[in-house]
């Protein structure tokens, strides 16, 4: 079981308010991400699951348990750091198996538990030798171990990809997705990476400045994102945000429009502008295109064989049904 | 970057290395040669290498004339006296600046370290009439605290190096595995702290051991270590160079066979923590 709940917790540093009373609830085995951009909070929340932070006041529950005042030690959660954490003294089989070591387990489920975690994670090979002779792909996947052999009731993930090669990081983000599938075990996942988040996540929780700007699933924040703040965030590249005349046209202060929901066209449509910057990347081409009213440059995203070069005059229709809009204050207009 | 290195080259360098390193070992292995020698032998001109009558008789002169072994024992008293007393403060105090730092902890350590600056014989009357009045002059315990003293800025910054080295998030990490405190301190930060204060104590107690100004003027007959014991043989009878030399290797050979033998940690001490 690995239900938490926030209820009005809030964090200060001592006059600064890092975040302010937010209540969140996390279901138990839901793959929970925590994604917004850097300083917004995010990985102080997670500490404060963790216990590594004290609350400044309100209350974290795990289990409808009060784990408030608990320590760290107590709280049956496992935790893995974005600089790994091993303990360099010891070997990655003596690593794995310090948590159990702590709860007084017997050797022989140890052991068991030892060779099952270095079996799923492909550590049998390197169970004598020290974090230091690791790569690191492989020290993230002691780290990894030595969580998972405590059966914990949460994983808690801080930025743990962020040290990785961009190759590394995509495979260890499948292996982490899968690892969710097998163990069903509820995992909060901090990252800064909007990629991450949707690739992985049951539920996103999007913050900014120590507030949680919108919950959702990712489809959920993709298609319908509460505020300007959780659309430009969500989504690559990000969604075109347009003001004055044409918003006005859609009843809006702002009008949101992403990259992949604008038709391209040589000879007609809404609105004429200019190519500027065209990266081809294969599959796709992202347009900068300069000269629409509102918002400059705005981004289009076509076929990858799409035949435009720098300078020519293309003009661009939305798609009616994909059209987002906003208003004064940045809110979502339904 | 790599440079390439032809053999012409590396024979130089070695050449060089070698050199330089028998040019600093040439004292030591002159002094040694001197104490084999006779009091004529020894300060003939031109100077005899190894064809002489090698002789003992000057270990036995030096130690029918003066008592080594309470020298001697004065010595390791006084420098691992010093050295586990300086540990003792200075353990908590780098734990607490490294660990825990205030506002003004990094001005400590400077004021502490300014302290080395200042010349020794400024402070020589204070000293000894404090030591006078407390009726300590040529004690043991007199030198254990005063060369504690004059080492332990060294010894907090060498440990508040070490300490500096160990990540926070493997602490955390212990408190997430479920480590108790006493624990987190028995299986993760003494493992990893470890280390450092070997190497602290080593240099340490080669500091104590090599302090002369100290030693020598704050002690007679009853305290007095074995720098004390050389300095007794070159004044006031005149010099006597194959006894000095015999005196002295006497006196440097316990601490030159304790750094032969620790040298990989010693290393690590005299880099202050900079190389892992």
């Amino acid at each position: 079981m690995g239900r938490i709940q926030l209820k009005q917790v809030q964090k200060k540093f001592g006059e600064v308010e890092v975040i302010p009373p937010l209540d969140l609830e996390i279901n138990d085995g839901e793959f929970v991400v925590f994604v917004g951009p850097s300083g917004c909070g995010k990985s102080t929340l997670l500490r404060l699951i963790a216990g590594l932070e004290d609350t400044t006041s309100g209350t974290v529950e795990i289990d409808g348990e009060d784990a408030t005042g608990l320590p760290p030690a107590k709280r049956r959660l496992a935790m893995v750091f974005q600089s790994y954490a091993l303990y360099p003294h010891m070997t990655v089989r003596k690593n794995i198996a310090f948590p159990m070591k702590m709860a007084k387990m017997p050797q022989a489920e140890q052991d068991k538990r030892i060779e099952a975690a270095a079996t799923a994670l492909n550590l049998t090979d390197y169970l004598d030798r020290r974090p230091g002779q690791l790569s690191g792909g492989q020290r993230q996947r002691v780290a990894i171990g030595r969580a998972i052999v405590r059966e914990p009731a949460a994983f808690l993930f801080d930025e743990p990809l962020s040290n990785l090669d961009a190759a590394l990081r995509v495979g260890m983000r499948m292996e982490i997705s899968e690892l969710h599938k097998k163990l069903a075990t509820t995992m909060v996942y901090v990252t800064h990476d909007q990629v991450e988040a949707m690739t992985m996540a049951d539920k996103i929780v999007v913050l900014h400045a120590g507030v949680i700007e919108q919950v959702g699933s990712p489809l959920d924040l993709y298609r319908a994102p509460r505020n300007k703040f959780v659309a430009g965030f969500i989504g690559s590249p990000k969604m075109n945000l347009l003001e004055g005349a044409e918003a006005a046209k859609h009843n809006a202060r702002t009008m949101g429009i992403r990259p992949e929901h604008i038709n391209i066209s040589k000879t007609e449509g809404d609105w004429q502008g200019t190519v500027g910057v065209a990266e081809h990347l294969g599959s796709d081409t992202f347009m900068h295109i300069h000269g629409i009213p509102g918002c400059d440059p705005l981004t289009v995203r076509a076929g990858g064989e799409v035949d435009v070069k720098h300078g020519d005059t293309v003009y661009l229709t939305p798609q009616p049904e994909h059209v987002h809009r906003f208003d004064a204050q940045g809110l979502r207009i339904a | 970057m790599s440079r390439a290195i032809t053999p012409r080259k590396k024979i130089m360098w070695t050449a060089l290395a070698w050199g330089l390193g028998l040019l600093i070992f040439f004292p030591i292995l002159w002094t040694f040669l001197t104490s084999f020698k006779s009091e004529s032998t020894a300060i003939s001109d031109p100077p005899v290498w190894f064809l002489f009558d090698w002789t003992t008789e000057n270990y036995s002169a030096v130690l029918e004339r003066s008592n080594y072994p309470l020298a001697l024992m004065n010595s390791i008293i006084i420098a691992v006296g010093s050295t586990i007393l300086g540990i003792l403060i200075a353990v908590p105090a780098a734990w607490a600046m490294a660990f825990v730092p205030g506002r003004r902890t990094k001005d400590v350590l400077l004021w502490m370290l300014s302290t080395k600056m200042l010349p020794a014989i400024g402070v020589l009357y204070p000293l000894v009439l404090i030591a006078k009045y407390f009726g300590v002059m040529d004690s043991r315990i007199l030198l254990i605290v005063i060369l504690m003293l004059i080492n332990l800025p060294i010894i907090v910054w060498m440990l508040y190096t070490y300490f500096r080295e160990i990540p926070g998030e493997i602490l955390e990490a212990a408190r997430m595995d479920g480590a108790s405190l006493k624990s987190e301190i028995i299986y993760v930060l003494t493992p990893m702290a470890v280390p450092g204060i070997a190497s602290t104590i080593l240099l340490n107690i080669i500091l104590a051991w090599n302090e002369a100004f100290w030693t020598i003027l704050l002690t007679t007959v009853d305290a007095a270590p074995l720098t004390k014991f050389i300095a007794s043989f070159s004044a006031p009878e005149g010099l006597f160079y194959a006894k000095l030399s015999a005196a002295s290797i006497m006196a440097i050979a316990p601490i030159l066979i304790m750094g032969w033998f620790s040298q990989k940690q010693l290393v690590r001490g005299l880099t202050f923590g900079a190389v892992k």
